[in-house]
């Protein structure tokens, strides 16, 4: 097969298969995901309700749920190594780099799922239409590849540091700030139907960030990785 | 001695200078006076996204290379660049309240500092939550990278695209703007303020360095 001549991409997409197919199994970091935000959801919709019209409040909730959902949720790729004991083995079979494109890739899956179930139902019990569907479409495409790029690395980290919880938010909530502001306002942009220019700006500054967030990962993750 | 008496001496003349011989300038406040924390809170700023810098420049080199006195010299200018970051960020604080009534209101330059106090107090938590002093010095290292990244945003783009009430940013205009008396003590404001960066950066070098070379004691964990 043509993939087999490129080992770096087989062995990062042999990564993915293998997380994917464990998660498959016993679907536990999507079920905890998948709670988490919807129990953050209910409890904003239930307080909130009809008030929400207020495209600012509503664009920050959304990101709020996605944000703090895939702090709990994307640790868990490099703790269920350590927990397992695999550690090693994965050491020895890739290279650092196709580690992290397979396990970001991974994350990426895991959070586009849990968008695909949260962000719709978020419109429909805050009763928003959106104004800008594409609009609002690049900007969640956008943002979820930041929060799981960002994120991956930073479970790496995390999950070397020793209190493995609340550590992941520490670190990430500065990294991801950036892209929180942009994807908020971009995001209240288009619920609100407002200026297509600002929203251009936004997202180019979503995509560099995504850009140099990927490369200086991709860069830093063989010193996270190897002892 | 001699560096550190002189460099008192420098300071008390740049404050003095800041009361007594900068004229009000006006269009700053009700009366101009708050434009007199210019020599204050422009300084402090710069040396805290210097320090950062500084920081992070040595984060790589300790990952290039590996000497645990890079690994040191990054902690000692996070150490350092936390502190003039909280005197820029106070200093910001005072002069917002005395242009526009409030202390904070989130304008996009009073994020931004706040980020890069977050980053900071980030990168003290992962020091302070790993106990194996190689693995901290490699994750907080990469860290430091990482969170460099996101400064170049925060400090020049954001302020950009949206706007802010900070009086403009713009480095060189302002200078070639200021009165000479107002250019000159600011300048030996920044002078100062860097001597001060200097020196203390020195004296917690050197108690690194000695506090490095004790004979590890069983149970005790140094640092």
């Amino acid at each position: 097969m043509g993939i087999k001549r490129f080992p770096w991409l087989s062995r990062a997409l042999a990564v993915l298969r293998k997380d994917l197919q464990l998660e498959f199994r016993t679907r536990y970091a999507y079920s905890a995901l998948v709670m988490f935000a919807l129990t953050t959801l209910s409890t904003i919709s239930f307080s909130l309700g009809g008030s929400m019209a207020d495209t600012d409040v509503a664009a920050a909730l959304l990101w709020m749920i996605l944000f703090f959902s895939a702090m709990t949720g994307l640790a868990r790729t490099f703790i269920q190594e350590e927990e397992a004991g695999t550690v090693l083995a994965l050491k020895m079979a890739a290279d650092p780099e196709p580690v992290f494109l397979g396990k970001y890739l991974f994350n990426t899956v895991l959070l586009f799922s849990l968008t695909v179930l949260i962000v719709p139902l978020y419109l429909l019990m805050s009763n928003l239409s959106v104004a800008n569907v594409r609009g609002f479409l690049a900007t969640v495409l956008l943002g979820v590849l930041g929060l799981a790029g960002a994120g991956t690395i930073l479970a790496a980290i995390a999950a070397r540091a020793a209190a493995k919880g609340s550590v992941m938010t520490v670190l990430s909530f500065p990294i991801l700030l950036p892209l929180l502001i942009s994807a908020i306002s971009a995001t209240s942009t288009a619920f609100a139907g407002g200026l297509p220019e600002s929203m251009m700006t936004d997202l180019g500054l979503l995509f560099f960030y995504n850009g140099i967030v990927l490369a200086a990962s991709f860069l830093l993750f063989e010193y996270v990785w190897n002892e | 001695m001699i560096g550190q008496i002189s460099l008192g001496i420098w300071m008390t003349a740049v404050v003095l200078a800041s009361f007594l011989y900068i004229p009000a300038i006006p269009g700053f406040g009700a009366t101009g006076e708050t434009a007199r924390i210019i020599v204050y809170h422009v300084p402090a700023a710069w040396i805290a996204v210097l320090a950062y810098l500084l920081a992070t420049v040595n984060s790589v080199s300790y990952l290039l290379k590996g000497e645990a006195k890079l690994d040191r010299q990054a902690q000692v200018n996070a150490e350092l660049g936390t502190l003039f970051c909280l005197l820029a960020a106070v200093t910001g604080a005072i002069w917002s309240r005395a242009a526009w009534g409030l202390y904070w209101n989130w304008d996009p330059r009073q994020t931004s500092i706040a980020v890069l106090l977050m980053i900071y107090a980030a990168y003290f938590v992962l020091r302070g939550a790993i106990a194996d002093s190689d693995r901290r010095a490699r994750l907080s290292a990469v860290y430091a990278i990482l969170a460099f990244l996101t400064v170049p945003f925060l400090v020049f783009i954001v302020p950009r695209a949206f706007p802010s009430l900070h009086p403009d940013l713009g480095g060189i205009e302002r200078v070639r703007v200021m009165s000479p008396q107002v250019l000159v003590v600011f300048l030996s404001s920044l002078v100062g303020f860097t001597g001060l960066y200097v020196w203390m950066y020195n004296i917690q070098m050197r108690c690194l360095s000695l506090l490095s070379k004790r004979v590890p004691v069983r149970g005790v964990r140094y640092e």
